[in-house]
């Protein structure tokens, strides 16, 4: 499982960036992207999801599986 | 030695030299030797070095330094009822007009493309879209790299203090000087109808919890700065209904903790901007409802009044924004920076600034000898300190009230400009008449015949009279004229 980010929501303030303790997002041509390969859902690190706890938007980033 | 062989004008002016107007008239005491302070009286002298170049800060400064700002920190760590971050940064632009979000090396040229250009550039400021301190890395690099080629360009930053007092150390080994916190509430129960979130120290707090932490963090932080020697403005935004009346508890809880200027701005809320408040209908105040705020706050930390709260772009002397000259796409890739236009302005301007001080102490006097009254004054100008701009051409006026007290400024009123392409339009000349409302006398650079009549007959006198001199000269002889002291002749 991992987060992603839904591109049309994003302010591209990039708190996330660098909130998330796997590094698993980056600035990807136009957008900010999770890699799923990398997000832990921050399981280990901290008790909530970083990149959603911090992002202005709501709704924005979410667990991959509830997006699709 | 008088007459300066080089004008402010010909130094700032967009227009080719040989199209300026006849060089302002020197008034008073025209030598340099002569060596009038600037300073206010009340004013101690460290404070008054760190202020003197910065427009923001010093009510005087702002008639000749400049401050441009660079959007370079876009993440943030509270929200605001009043942001909207999906367009901008509420707080510290006007809202809906997306900036241009730089990286540290496009600032950096940026930065350098203005001081080329725009001598008057005193300060360089990091402010919104996002919290300077929070989004700190960008900041940081931002100003490492910017003073590492214009020494003498003051740094400034704008938070909402939340991050601020993990960065204080290194704010004092960067030199920056001045910061400015934005401060709505002291009662986190008042915080919890402004902010409805934080994020500290990897969570997420909502409600009083969170307005409490915020609330504790910016006593901190302004506490720390004080300590340092920091320079500390407080921003709020008075929110009515909500923060109005609790305003005056602020400026109160500030002022204690060492709060230099207290600067309370209107809140801006339109539906379409999407944002808490303009989705809810929370209405911004109306202008009387934010000066008689403003009047009740007197004697508590001292009022800023020429705020502009301008965008998070901007460029150039309060009130005259450049930022459009300024985009990325106008500048070059590779730019380097040349001293010789700041230098030259600074020379110019430290003579004019002893002129214009003691042009400023002699219409005191004047105004103190007269009678009993007081008058409102609107004024044109460019900036300088003197009336220098046509009416036709204004986009605001700067207010000032001249009283047995002395002459101050009140505010500034932004208006529609009157001439365009050389015509007058009779609508726009409607609504600056409904905007001079209250106001006695407009003074200008030049004003014909047309709109002249149109304002005598709403009961506004307009003169060009005193074109080109200072603006408290003007002051004081019009005031000697009406309150009937001995008639001076004005001093230029
Ligand atoms: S859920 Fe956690 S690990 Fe995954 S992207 Fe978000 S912050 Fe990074
Ligand atoms: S925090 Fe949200 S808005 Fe900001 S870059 Fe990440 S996804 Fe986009
Ligand atoms: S601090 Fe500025 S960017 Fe952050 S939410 Fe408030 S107004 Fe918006």
């Amino acid at each position: 499982m991992a987060f992603r980010i839904i591109a049309s929501q994003c302010t591209q303030c990039g708190a996330c960036e660098f909130e998330c303790p796997s590094g698993a997002i980056r600035f990807k041509g136009e957008a900010y992207v999770i890699d799923p390969e990398k997000c832990t859902e921050c399981k280990g690190s901290f008790e909530t999801q970083q990149c959603a706890e911090v992002c202005p938007v709501p709704k924005t980033c979410v667990a991959a599986a509830a997006a699709i | 030695m008088s007459a300066p062989m080089i004008s402010l004008e010909s130094l700032t002016s967009r227009r080719p030299l040989d199209q300026l107007p006849v060089t302002a008239k020197s008034s008073g005491c025209t030598s340099s030797s002569c060596d009038v302070s600037t300073k206010p009286v009340d004013m101690d002298q460290a404070i008054w070095a760190k202020i003197k170049n910065h427009p923001c800060y010093s009510e005087e400064a702002h008639h000749y330094f400049a401050r441009m700002h660079v959007a370079v920190a876009p993440a943030c760590n509270i929200q605001c009822n009043y942001c909207n971050r999906k367009y901008d940064c509420a707080n510290e632009s006007r809202p809906g007009v997306v900036s241009e979000k730089l990286t540290p090396d496009q600032a950096l040229r940026k930065v350098i493309a203005v001081a080329n250009e725009v001598p008057q550039l005193s300060v360089l400021g990091v402010a919104g879209p996002g919290d300077a301190c929070y989004d700190w890395k960008k900041t940081k690099e931002t100003f490492k790299r910017i003073a590492g080629e214009i020494h003498d360009i003051k740094l400034c930053i704008s938070t909402n203090g939340l991050a601020l007092p993990d960065r204080v150390a290194e704010l004092v080994d960067m030199n920056v000087d001045h910061v400015t916190i934005t401060i709505n509430m002291v009662d986190p129960e008042i915080g919890a109808k402004i902010y409805p979130w934080i994020f500290h120290h990897n969570r997420r707090y909502t409600g009083v919890e969170g307005a409490r932490i915020l609330h504790e963090r910016q006593m901190l932080a302004l506490e720390m700065l004080t300590a340092r020697g920091i320079l500390t403005k407080v921003n709020s935004v008075m929110i009515p209904g909500i923060n109005d009346e609790h305003l005056i508890e602020v400026n109160k809880s500030v002022k204690q903790r060492g709060a230099f200027l207290h600067n309370v701005m209107p809140l801006i809320s339109n539906p379409a901007h999407g944002t808490y408040y303009g989705l809810t209908g929370q209405r911004g105040p109306r202008a009387v409802e934010l000066k008689a705020l403003q009047d009740r706050l007197e004697g508590g930390a001292k009022l800023m009044r020429h705020c502009r709260q301008c965008r998070a772009d901007a460029v150039g002397l309060l009130g005259d924004d450049r930022g459009q000259e300024f985009t990325l796409d106008k500048i070059p890739g590779e730019i380097t920076y040349d001293p010789h236009k700041r230098e030259t302005y600074r020379e110019v301007v430290a003579r004019e600034r002893g002129d214009h001080a003691t042009a400023k102490s002699e219409a005191l006097e004047i105004v103190k000898a007269a009678g009993d009254g007081s008058f409102k004054v609107a004024v044109a100008t460019k900036g300088g300190g003197r009336i220098n701009e046509h009416f036709g051409h204004a986009r605001e006026f700067q207010i000032y009230e001249a009283s047995p007290k002395g002459i101050t400024y009140v505010a500034h009123h932004k208006i529609e400009q009157y001439c365009l392409g050389g015509v007058g339009e009779e609508a726009t000349l409607d609504g600056i008449i409904a905007a001079l409302d209250g106001v006695d006398v407009v003074l200008c650079a030049k004003i014909g015949e047309f709109p002249k009549n149109r304002l005598m007959e709403a009961g506004v006198r307009a003169t060009d009279a005193y074109g080109y001199d200072y603006i408290e000269t003007a002051i004081g002889a019009l005031y000697a004229d009406k309150f009937g002291a001995e008639p001076q002749a004005a001093t230029a």
